[in-house]
């Protein structure tokens, strides 16, 4: 068979480790959405006194890339500090797995950034940030460029559909261009929030959609 | 180690030669393999082209056409390719300057079309409703005294639905445009009359018959005047240049002749008998294409599983032997979800998560039971998997 995966992304495809979902997690993350055909979820178990990872567990819908690459990801970061697991790369994911093919790396980038973004949003909810750095403008645009606009598989920040960010004593407000009544409008506010709360200096999350603007002029 | 045993399940793609076809396109191969001539030559010469002539008549027959109105090419793709760009070209000085095709159609004739903006021609999509059916309505309005040609898909090659090319052609002609349809998915499976349905143009391919690859027909009604897009000698009266493919072509006629109706009845029963067992085994199940399987390619039947990702599926079942194809942009050559669900108004998870099973006449009501046995138990892990539950 000439399957363009290496023996062992097929094997990890096969039989995944570390399936499921960690109840009581400390910290989770996802990363991707099923409109763009790849999400990856990473819950996590942390130490507090040692804060290394005593469990991780992932789900995933997407391909054999997508589920090979969280499942080598949950093995290397076991029992690993947050310090050591941030440092995983892709291109270790990948080579651990014998290489991936070019048009698959987003898979294994996807996986590697719920990992991260896991650990972050861990550090922001249990005190460990170092300096601690006030929230800026710019560090919610990273954080939205992680939300994927279901409508078009995009995320929120490479199209022209968030129109304003405002941030005031730790209260965001996002304002999209999309009515509340929208099919999407939900899975999308639920995901800007999910990615802006763990952020340790923000107290609240407002999603201000077109009509709900329109209504109040 | 045991060899896998192998269920091949995308003959919307293509399909196994027939035995027969091999044998026959093997004389032209081992003994009338010249260059097919005028009457005026010498004897091989002659043989090969009593082989041309011969398929011509079948396929010609079988269309309704007369031998004259059937241009042999190199497949369906090219067939498009000719139709749209070929009477685009000789019109180009003509006030009729739109093209109005569908969200469903495939790529050669969607591409075709969209090339030939660069000239100044004017696209215009059709609606299909969300069972793939062209919204008849919206063509009413959509045509009118610019429409050049309107080219809609007979049997859609993804979802399987299957067009009403007549109406589809009475409102190209009220307005005296040209229609073309391409039937590679439909012809042989369904039933097409060019002169009763009222084509213009129309498009098919052998190796979707148990024909061999490489070799299609356009069939182009008297006095639809079109360009040739490959030049050259003056093969093809004169509208497609080219050594004519002679085993391709005798092949073509051969498995059209030998083509058995009988057949698809029983592909159709084995085809419906796969979709009650699929529903009867597995949940949250839904039906891409027409719901009413009259109006289905017969060996064709497209599904979603909610909540997981096709090529996951895909894969899985290739590692038990299973061939199948899924609209998902993990699996397609330009990382994108099927156009032709999308255009039906489905999201991309629906597109995602769709699997296209096309049976052919060598398939058993074993194989079928197989293919959900395997498939129950690929679709209950990857759910097991995914992130993503019912609501």
């Amino acid at each position: 068979m000439s399957l363009p995966y290496s023996k062992k992304v097929l094997e990890y495809f096969m039989h995944p480790k570390n399936v499921g979902e960690i109840e009581h997690a400390d910290a989770s993350a996802t990363e991707g959405s099923p409109a763009c055909g790849d999400m990856v979820k990473l819950y996590l178990k942390v130490n507090s006194d040692t804060h290394k990872i005593d469990d991780i567990k992932f789900q995933s819908y997407g391909c054999a890339s997508n589920i090979a690459t969280a499942s080598i990801i949950t093995e290397i970061a076991q029992n690993k500090t947050l310090e050591e697991a941030k440092k995983i790369t892709w291109q270790q994911a990948s080579d651990t797995l014998g290489g991936l093919p070019p048009v698959k790396v987003h898979c294994a980038v996807l996986a590697v950034d719920a990992l991260k973004i896991a650990i972050e949003n861990y550090e922001h909810t249990h005190g460990l940030i170092k300096e601690k750095k006030p929230t800026t403008i710019d560090v919610i645009k990273d954080r939205l460029k992680h939300v994927i606009n279901p409508i078009t598989g995009i995320d929120v920040m490479q199209v022209n559909f968030i129109k304003d960010i405002k941030l005031k004593d730790g209260n965001v407000g996002v304002f999209v261009i999309l009515d509340s009544n929208h099919q999407f409008a939900n899975n999308i506010a639920e995901e800007i929030k999910e990615r802006l709360e763990p952020l340790w200096d923000i107290k609240d999350v407002k999603i201000i959609f077109s009509d709900t603007i329109d209504s109040k002029k | 180690m045991k060899k896998l045993r192998e269920v091949y399940l995308d003959n919307n793609a293509t399909t196994r030669v027939d035995e027969r076809v091999i044998r026959y396109m093997n004389k032209f191969f081992r003994n009338d393999y010249a260059v097919a001539s005028s009457q005026f030559s010498h004897a091989p010469g002659i043989r090969a082209k009593e082989g041309i002539d011969l398929a011509r008549h079948i396929i010609s027959k079988r269309i309704n056409c007369d031998v004259e109105e059937l241009v042999f090419t190199s497949g369906a793709t090219e067939s498009n390719n000719l139709a749209i760009k070929g009477l685009a070209m000789s019109n180009q000085d003509s006030k009729r300057n739109k093209i109005i095709i569908s969200g469903v159609e495939h790529f050669s004739v969607l591409q075709s079309a969209q090339s030939l903006e660069k000239s100044g021609f004017k696209v215009e999509t059709v609606n299909v409703n969300n069972q793939g059916f062209v919204d008849i309505e919206s063509l009413k309005k959509l045509v009118d005294e610019k429409t050049l040609l309107v080219s809609i898909i007979a049997g859609n090659n993804e979802v399987g639905t299957v067009q009403d090319i007549k109406s589809i052609a009475e409102i190209s002609h009220k307005v005296g445009a040209i229609f073309h349809t391409d039937a590679a998915v439909l012809f042989m499976q369904g039933q097409i009359d060019v002169q009763e349905q009222e084509i213009d143009m129309m498009s098919i391919t052998a190796h979707k018959i148990y024909g061999p690859k490489g070799v299609g027909a356009l069939y182009v009604k008297r006095g639809t005047k079109i360009e040739k897009i490959i030049d050259g000698g003056y093969q093809e009266f004169n509208f497609r240049s080219g050594t004519e493919n002679v085993s391709g072509i005798a092949g073509f006629g051969k498995a059209v002749e030998i083509y058995s109706d009988e057949e698809t009845k029983k592909i159709r029963s084995l085809r419906d008998y796969l979709y009650e067992q699929i529903k009867n085994n597995i949940s949250e199940v839904e039906l891409n294409g027409a719901e009413d399987f009259n109006k289905r390619i017969p060996n064709n039947l497209n599904v979603s599983f909610k909540y997981i990702e096709g090529e996951s599926v895909v894969l899985h079942l290739d590692m038990r032997g299973i061939a199948v194809v899924t609209g998902s942009a993990c699996f397609s050559r330009a990382l994108q979800a099927s156009h032709i669900l999308l255009a039906m108004g489905f999201s991309h998870e629906r597109a995602h998560g769709s699997i296209r099973f096309s049976l052919s006449k060598y398939n058993t009501k074993d194989d079928i039971d197989y293919t959900v046995n395997q498939l129950k138990e690929v679709v209950e892990n990857l759910r097991n998997l995914s992130p993503i539950k019912e609501v």
